[in-house]
């Protein structure tokens, strides 16, 4: 599946390791959270960055001690009307997390532009839509009444008013 | 009242747009129905059972006479000249064809409005009293807050795709008018004695088929906190609510498995994990906001008119409505005007487009030209002079919109039912009409008083029967119809949800139905004071199931 980043699809590099596989000795790889509590100490101690694969029903909380070890955390998207994924996104970037977060499941370009206020930076998307119907998504409405976007993209509504209020 | 600005106006420009879009790829076949319909309810579209139904958000009950005028002119060009105000204070149209919505909204954005959420798992319109701003009794008008709820909820990235719709209600009156402990989140403010205000955050009461009264999270909410304690809340909801089973996914199935304490808990410890709000932008927003809601340029009015008091005592037609649709104002010499859109055999609700344009007028003559919707289906003129009222009743009456029957058996809350809905199990308009007709002498109303009869055409309760004195309920069972009766009910600051009298009755026996129960309770009262609400509280259903079940 293309992975969408910064508006491109790119090549996606990490390598999904299956809960019994041997851990290859170089290379990026995503695992289970379960595998990610098991065998911790070997994952971080070897050449190639750390993903994990994350549960929708869990809370983001866990992973805390863990996050300055990760290069990718992925949540799931069961069903593009299933939100949980958007509240884990901000937790996780309100707990400091700066890696890549990533949307998989069933992420469509309708839905982009809240992904990436929630804190998304990566899209495994299908190949049904074109390259442009993302970027209009992400782009068709410029405007956001919610202040705590991270890395916000669209223009704050009540700081442009404030803006305009004190004459900047 | 709220006016919008450029990026409010550009805003919802580019929501339109964006709709336009959507509505384009469904018809080329680019989106299947399965991807477009949380879209277009998004945008208040459903597919009812003969057309699509749209439903436009009137933000907190409250329009000018400028919007609802365009509101007919909706109902003339896109629907079949008429209207049906919601018991959330919105207006569906019954016969909208999509490839026409576009169009419609673009319409509606000139005067500001907009159907954003009015359907949908995520934050619906934000409803309050109907009365705000004008009340006697009210500390503040709660609507500054609802704007900036509305403002906050719009397309809010993280609680667009919740497990179920979401509710807010908002009061800042003592009396609660606007069924506050049965939302998702009702919102009531107090005064501590310092003179401070806060809200009281009450979670998890609702109608439907699991009906539970709200319990209060936090007693004392500082005002500045509410944006961060609703983000709280709403996440706490959005993470761990069910969606494995739709019935069960309204945040009051959550409060319930979790438990009180529990829920309370986990709302506090994502509030204390909360730092990134900026309060200081809030404030200034709330602010901002308020200025419109400045009181309008009252005239200093003495406490009585001559002319109104002559026009009450020589016209008995005009002094009843007076009694029953006139409501205290805050300021001496005028009075709130509610306007009854339940006339004897109409439909709850629906208004034409002509009646639309007739209050428009009346809201921009002699009402400092607002409106407001309220959650029994009615329309409030909030600022009238008490010198004017006999006017205004005269238009209204030459408009058939004079019915003096607001809280009595005539203005009774119907959902659209089997006429219109999908869901509905029994027809609810019918009954509504032939229990209208039943109670038609507007003596009798007056000399039962106060009753609230609310009608649902199935148990997801949009009517409101829970909450009602007496409720009825549409249900069908092997094809065929019938009403079950609930007692007790009510969404006022007391509130109650009813409860079942006895076996259903067929459509054609709940007037009769209806009658007996009336009969008995005012056989019962003690004195005209004595009100129906009081005497079922004060002894049960028993003396009411003996009048109705006894053998004949």
């Amino acid at each position: 599946m293309p992975l969408l980043k910064d508006n491109d699809f790119i090549d996606d590099t990490w390598q999904r390791l299956d809960d019994g596989a041997a851990i290859p000795a170089t290379g990026d790889i995503l695992v289970s959270l379960a595998r990610l509590l098991a065998d911790f100490g070997k994952l971080s101690n070897r050449d190639g960055r750390l993903g994990v694969e994350f549960p929708n029903e869990e809370r983001p909380g866990v992973l805390e001690s863990f996050l300055p070890d990760l290069s990718l955390i992925a949540l799931t998207f069961p069903k593009f009307a299933d939100g949980r994924a958007y509240s884990q996104a901000r937790q996780l970037r309100q707990l400091g997390y700066d890696g890549e977060l990533r949307a998989i499941g069933d992420v469509l370009p309708d839905q982009l532009s809240f992904m990436l206020e929630t804190g998304f930076d990566a899209f495994e998307v299908t190949e049904r839509f074109p390259e442009e119907a993302w970027e209009q998504a992400a782009s068709s409405i410029s405007l956001t009444y919610q202040s705590a976007a991270y890395q916000p993209r669209r223009l704050h509504v009540w700081r442009l008013r404030w803006a305009r209020d004190e004459g900047v | 009242m709220y006016r919008y600005d450029e990026f409010d106006h550009r805003f919802v420009s580019e929501r339109v747009a964006q709709f336009r879009d959507q509505a384009a790829r469904r018809l080329s076949g680019e989106l299947t129905e399965d991807e477009f319909k949380p879209l277009r309810l998004m945008n208040g579209l459903y597919l009812q059972l003969h057309a699509y139904m749209l439903r436009v958000a009137i933000p907190y009950g409250t329009l000018s006479g400028k919007q609802m005028r365009k509101l007919a002119d909706v109902a003339d060009k896109y629907d079949r000249g008429y209207g049906h105000f919601t018991t959330r204070q919105n207006i569906q149209y019954n016969w909208i064809k999509l490839e026409e919505t576009a169009d419609l909204l673009q319409e509606l954005s000139e005067v500001e409005m907009h159907a954003i959420q009015t359907s949908g798992n995520c934050i619906r319109n934000v409803t309050t009293d109907h009365w705000a701003g004008a009340a006697a009794d009210e500390l503040a008008d709660p609507r500054p807050v609802a704007e900036l709820l509305r403002q906050w909820s719009t397309l809010h990235p993280e609680f667009s795709f919740l497990p179920r719709k979401f509710k807010i209600a908002v009061t800042g009156a003592p009396n609660d008018r606007a069924a506050v402990k049965v939302h998702d989140i009702g919102l009531r403010m107090h005064q501590n004695d310092a003179g401070e205000r806060g809200w009281e955050v009450i979670v998890g009461g609702g109608l439907g088929r699991t009906p539970l009264i709200g319990y209060t999270v936090r007693e004392f909410l500082p005002e500045t906190q509410l944006l961060s304690y609703l983000e709280a809340i709403m996440r706490v909801y959005n993470l761990h609510g069910r969606r494995d089973n739709k019935y069960k996914a309204r945040i009051k199935i959550l409060v319930h498995e979790l438990g009180e304490e529990n829920f309370r808990a986990e709302v506090e410890a994502e509030f204390a994990r909360q730092k990134e709000l900026d309060v200081e932008v809030e404030s200034r927003e709330l602010e901002r906001i308020s200025n419109y809601f400045a009181e309008p340029a009252f005239e200093t009015l003495p406490r009585l008119s001559t002319g109104y008091e002559a026009a009450r005592a020589g016209d008995p037609a005009f002094a009843q409505w007076v009694r029953s649709n006139i409501a205290a104002h805050r300021k001496d010499g005028y009075a709130i005007v509610n306007i009854s859109l339940k006339p004897e055999g109409g439909i709850p609700g629906d208004a034409t487009s002509e009646q639309m344009r007739t209050v428009a007028d009346l809201a921009e003559r002699f009402s400092v030209e607002e409106i407001r919707v309220s959650h029994h289906q009615n329309l409030v003129l909030p600022h009238v002079k008490l010198d004017d009222l006999h006017e205004v009743w005269k238009v209204l009456a030459a408009n058939g919109l004079a019915s003096a029957n607001i809280g009595k058996a005539g203005d009774i809350i119907a959902c659209p039912g089997l006429d219109y809905c999908t869901l509905a199990t029994a027809r609810s308009i019918p009954i509504a009409q032939t229990i209208s007709r039943r109670f038609a002498d507007l003596n009798r109303q007056h000399e039962i008083g106060p009753l609230r009869i609310n009608i649902s055409g199935c148990i997801n309760a949009c009517g409101h029967h829970h909450v009602a004195h007496i409720g009825i309920l549409g249900l069908e069972k092997k094809g065929v119809e019938y009403y079950q009766i609930t007692l007790g009910g009510s969404s006022a600051t007391d509130a109650s949800i009813g409860t079942i009298l006895g076996p259903g009755f067929s459509g054609d026996k709940v007037p009769d139905a209806i009658e007996t129960i009336v009969n008995t309770y005012l056989n019962l009262r003690q004195g005209g004071d004595d009100s129906f609400l009081d005497v079922v509280r004060r002894l049960g259903h028993q003396p009411f199931k003996e009048a109705l079940y006894a053998p004949a």
